[in-house]
């Protein structure tokens, strides 16, 4: 007879609002095998995990459920904690109930009760048939490496250099620099950019641990963390302990509006980058903000196009000061202090700000002396006209043509924009669900130079660490296959999305095997074997099917 | 021999600094000035654009942080001071006289049930009262309790003792003294943070004057489940639910008079918390007055778009110039500006009014950075010059991360942590 211990969680307000916590405890107390049930204030803070601990002891408990908030956040902390009290870590259930019961039924708290109830009886059904498992160790290729050579990129690359790593990084221009090379000052420090890729570049020359890749491009990614195998259109293949994406962004390229193509002295911020770069000295320059951002299709705010345009009116401003430079924008995004101070500088400089609405987008139109701007003035409520010489449209930057071809290599995800999703948009800005693949810079979101380049080297830091250590914790609850029941039928080899299962064949008999270190434990083989060959390791049929009998049995009680 | 980091402030940034410098295999030393963990994202309520639970994501990282083999946590500590340059740093941390044990403190709380002095609390911004002894929150780490000398009985007078009398693990020490705590580090990490600036002296806005004014921080404590009010949004005056609350933004800060700098994050935390009230009070309607509406990071336009469709929230761009009590004290009348130019001049009337203040270097930071010998910026945020390596500080070894260096959100605060951790072992491991 197993002897489960059940603690049920408060989280402050957050379930006891909802569901009644003591009520829960008592329904706890009546299950099969249950010696023990109690209720904390938060399960996870000293308190709690102390009580936990205390009671394993003195209840003698071989099998803890705790019913609280998701497994995300906190399956590992209450791990860890039965773990130092002498239990097993995979004899530790875990039941949602702020999540799936008290958050989603705010408005009914009798049924939430319920349904917590019916939760905590399955999940005790299945901890009493739960199993010890060992996680495995595997060792770490002392190699990263860095896909894309733009400013996160390099950055991440001289970061692991720096840090005694062997780094490949794999460019696929010819060239080192992504857009940064294009652009000629960086702002808000108004330095040259030049210096700073120079710099960086001979780090990598000089170092022997740097193996730079131009004009290569990745074509295929195996393995998993520790053991990666990177294969470039070359044919080269390098092994690698951890992956950095670093493929940056683009500028979107306007189709015709705000007579971009058509009227002449309507450009991009590139395109105003080079002209600036060569010396042109314009005289009066209208810049119009949010062009192809901010609207239906593509919703978001580039973050850096305000202060681009900011820099470049300084810019026009040093070299002709009786230059009239003016921006419309929706709002000013000089966020911080360096970007807020040049915003006050370039007003200080007579820069003027002219604030449009969506509904009411400047016209730009062909005048024989070059463009005219007319626009709707929100502060002034009138359309004031200019004469341009330059009319420069700060576009977004957008995801690069094939980061979802990126993302299928990698098996990482990407947002609706086509940028990549990181593993929590909070606490793990430049981790993804996928152990040893991390990402940084504009591929991720756009982001300023000082951005940029803080999370390159944030992605080092994170790709060292499993170098570092030389090994890495092989997850226990993976998949494995019954050979006397498989038919060799090949269904999970395709419902596998981590190519982690492959047909052997030993002593004449054809059989799936599951690679422990590349299974993620998804289950998707399990569903997919017509044989019920396929197992899951802390989900087997028959935990599960203990967890659907308990709901049946106590649902009809409860009837 | 294993090296030694010393990182300063326990606050998100410090957090993930000393974990990511401790899984690279470094001896960590935390240095925290309260009695827990945890820093101001430990008092947020939710996070933008997620409205993911604060304390919930932050909770497991303070355990892992103070359970880690190869962290050691000074809290109640501040750097005494700091000797010598990279990489051999002689650090002297002063863990003040928490007047309890705690090796023998279980965390049980008995003495604050009983201890008989009430203070206000500056985990709560001050809006209820904790006692001399104190967990300073629910979910502090460590789970050990602090004598506050200034205001306990016992330590000021020497009549009282209650809580010695309770304390069933013999840890009250009221005798004990500040303990100096020598280390030889290779690097020094600072992430200290920041503070609400002052704006109770922006009399034009009524902080500290009307009851039902309040900083954006307070509305974030009243808001959270285990604050002042149990997660009860209620108004100070008499005690009711609002149903019209407004939002002023930048005060103190995008000003020539105080802080010329935008504080980065309010624009985002106003449009969460004024969607969050609508889940405490179902019918209450949000305003946000503002001046640029700064929603630069991933999912934050649609995050304001949400708040104005599905919310109902008002933004108004405008700048109020005054706040007055309303009619026998209750709500405040907000006086405006409308736009355009036939812009007139509009008095409003909130049941309460929450004002975003200009975020600040924490209060001891430009002591400390004295004390470590860096340098400070024109905003006396910490300098960091090096346009190649953007987490240095004035001075080698000397790295900064999170807000103590500008303003920035949690996710580049964390980010820019593990970029500190990587810019230490380039420094230690190849001499970069």
């Amino acid at each position: 007879m197993a002897r489960i211990g059940v603690f049920v969680c408060h989280c402050g307000h957050n379930i006891a609002a909802t569901v009644n916590v003591e009520e829960v405890v008592e329904f706890a107390k009546t299950l099969p095998d249950v010696v023990a049930a109690e209720h904390n204030l938060y399960s996870c803070s000293e308190e709690g995990l102390g009580s936990i601990k205390k009671s394993i002891e003195k209840n003698k408990l071989d099998r803890v459920v705790v019913a609280a908030c998701t497994p995300r956040t906190h399956e590992p902390l209450f791990r860890k904690t039965v773990e130092l009290a002498g239990i097993n870590k995979y004899l530790f259930e875990f039941v949602n109930i702020r999540e799936h019961v008290s958050w989603i039924h705010a408005k009914e708290p009798q049924s939430a009760t319920e349904k917590a109830k019916m939760l905590v009886a399955m999940g005790v059904a299945k901890a009493a048939l739960l199993e010890p498992q060992k996680e495995g160790e595997s060792s770490v290729i002392p190699t990263a490496v860095v896909i894309g050579g733009g400013l996160a990129g390099l950055t991440a690359a001289a970061s692991l250099v720096a840090q005694n790593i062997d780094t490949h990084l794999i460019e696929r221009e010819a060239r080192l620099g992504g857009n940064l090379a294009d652009i000629d000052i960086v702002a808000p420090e108004f330095r040259k950019s030049k210096e700073l890729l120079d710099e960086m570049i001979e780090e990598l020359n000089a170092s022997p641990k740097a193996h730079l890749h131009l004009s290569s491009k990745v074509t295929e990614v195996k393995g998993f963390v520790g053991n990666f195998e990177v294969t470039t259109d070359k044919a080269e293949k390098i092994p690698a302990g951890a992956i950095i994406v670093a493929t940056g962004a683009k500028e979107w390229i306007p189709k015709d509006e705000y007579g971009y193509g058509t009227v002449p002295g309507v450009m991009t911020q590139m395109d105003l980058e080079k002209r600036l770069a060569k010396g042109e000295k314009p005289k009066q320059v209208v810049f119009i903000q949010c062009v192809g951002s901010r609207q239906p299709g593509r919703e978001y705010c580039s973050r850096v196009c305000c202060n681009t345009s900011l820099k470049n009116a300084l810019r026009i401003l040093d070299a002709s000061p009786d230059a009239t430079v003016s921006i419309l924008h929706r709002d000013i995004m000089s966020y911080g202090t360096a970007s807020e101070h040049m915003y006050r500088r370039a007003s200080e400089r007579g820069v003027r700000f002219m604030r449009y609405g969506l509904d009411r987008p400047a016209k730009v139109s062909r005048t024989q002396r070059g463009a005219a701007v007319k626009v709707f003035d929100e502060t002034l409520d009138e359309d004031i006209d200019f004469d341009a010489d330059l009319v420069v449209l700060a576009t977004p930057m957008v995801a690069q043509n094939d980061s979802r071809e990126v993302g299928k290599l990698l098996k990482v995800p990407l947002d609706k924009f086509g940028f990549f999703l990181e593993a929590h948009v909070k606490l793990k800005p430049v981790e993804f669900a996928t152990d040893g693949v991390f990402v940084c810079g504009a591929a991720r979101w756009p982001s300023s130079v000082s951005e940029s380049m803080s999370q390159g080297m944030a992605a080092a830091a994170k790709a060292a660490i499993p170098i570092r250590r030389g090994k890495v914790v092989i997850e226990a609850i993976t998949a494995q296959s019954d050979p006397d029941k498989c038919a060799a039928c090949g269904n999970c080899v395709m419902a596998c999305p981590y190519e982690a299962i492959e047909i052997v064949e030993s002593e004449g008999k054809r059989y799936a095997k599951v690679n422990e270190a590349q299974c993620k434990g998804c289950g998707a083989c399990v569903a997919a074997c017509p044989n019920d060959a396929m197992q899951q390791r802390g989900f087997t049929t028959r935990q599960l099917g203990a967890m659907i009998d308990a709901l049946v049995k106590n649902a009809m009680e409860e009837t | 021999m294993v090296k030694r980091v010393v990182v300063i402030g326990g606050g998100i940034a410090g957090i993930q600094a000393s974990l990511d410098l401790a899984d690279m295999g470094y001896q960590v030393h935390l240095v925290e000035k309260t009695p827990s963990i945890g820093g101001r994202m430990a008092q947020l309520d939710k996070t933008f654009p997620t409205n993911d639970c604060s304390m919930c994501i932050l909770s497991p990282k303070m355990i892992m942080c103070a359970g880690h083999e190869n962290v050691k946590l000074h809290t109640y500590s501040e750097v005494d001071h700091v000797r010598g340059d990279f990489p051999h740093f002689k650090v002297v941390i002063r863990e003040k006289a928490r007047r309890v044990n705690i090796d023998r403190c279980t965390g049980c709380g008995d003495c604050v049930v009983k201890c008989p002095v009430k203070i206000p609390s500056e985990f709560e911004e001050n809006i209820s009262k904790r006692k001399a002894i104190y967990l300073p929150f629910p979910q502090a780490v460590p789970r050990k309790m602090t004598i506050d000398g200034e205001n306990c009985r016992m330590v000021t007078s020497g009549k009282c003792g209650v809580c010695k009398k309770v304390c069933q693990a013999g840890a009250i020490e009221y005798d004990q003294k500040d303990k100096l705590v020598r280390l030889d580090a290779s690097a020094v990490v600072v992430a200290t943070g920041f503070d609400l600036a002052d704006v109770t002296v922006l009399k034009q806005y009524g902080l500290g004057t009307c009851k039902d004014v309040v900083t954006s921080l307070q509305l974030e404590r009243i808001l959270s489940a285990s604050g002042p009010t149990s997660g009860h949004l209620v108004r100070a005056s008499d005690g009711k639910e609002p149903k019209r609350l407004a939002f002023i933004q930048c005060v103190g800060s995008r000003d020539e008079k105080m802080y010329k700098y935008c504080s980065s994050v309010c624009c985002m935390y106003a449009t969460k918390e004024s969607i969050l009230v609508r889940e405490h009070v179902p019918d209450i309607s949000s305003t946000i007055f503002y001046m640029d509406m700064r929603a630069t990071g991933k999912g934050f336009q649609e995050f304001v778009q949400r708040a104005e469709k599905n919310y109902g929230v008002r933004y108004v761009r405008s700048r109020p110039a005054n706040v007055q009590p309303a009619n026998g004290g209750n709500g405040v009348l907000v006086t405006y500006e409308t736009r355009g130019l036939a812009g007139e001049q509009v008095t409003e009337e909130f049941d309460m009014l929450a004002l975003c203040p200009a975020l600040v270097p924490s209060q001891g930071a430009p002591e400390l950075a004295k004390l470590l010998g860096i340098e400070l910026d024109e905003d006396r945020f910490l300098k960091a010059p090096s346009l190649r390596h953007p987490v240095d500080s004035t001075k080698k070894g000397i790295l900064i991360c999170g807000f103590a260096g500008a303003p920035m959100d949690i996710p580049d605060s964390v980010a820019q942590a593990s970029g500190v951790a990587a810019r230490v072992a380039e420094l230690l491991e190849g001499g970069a």
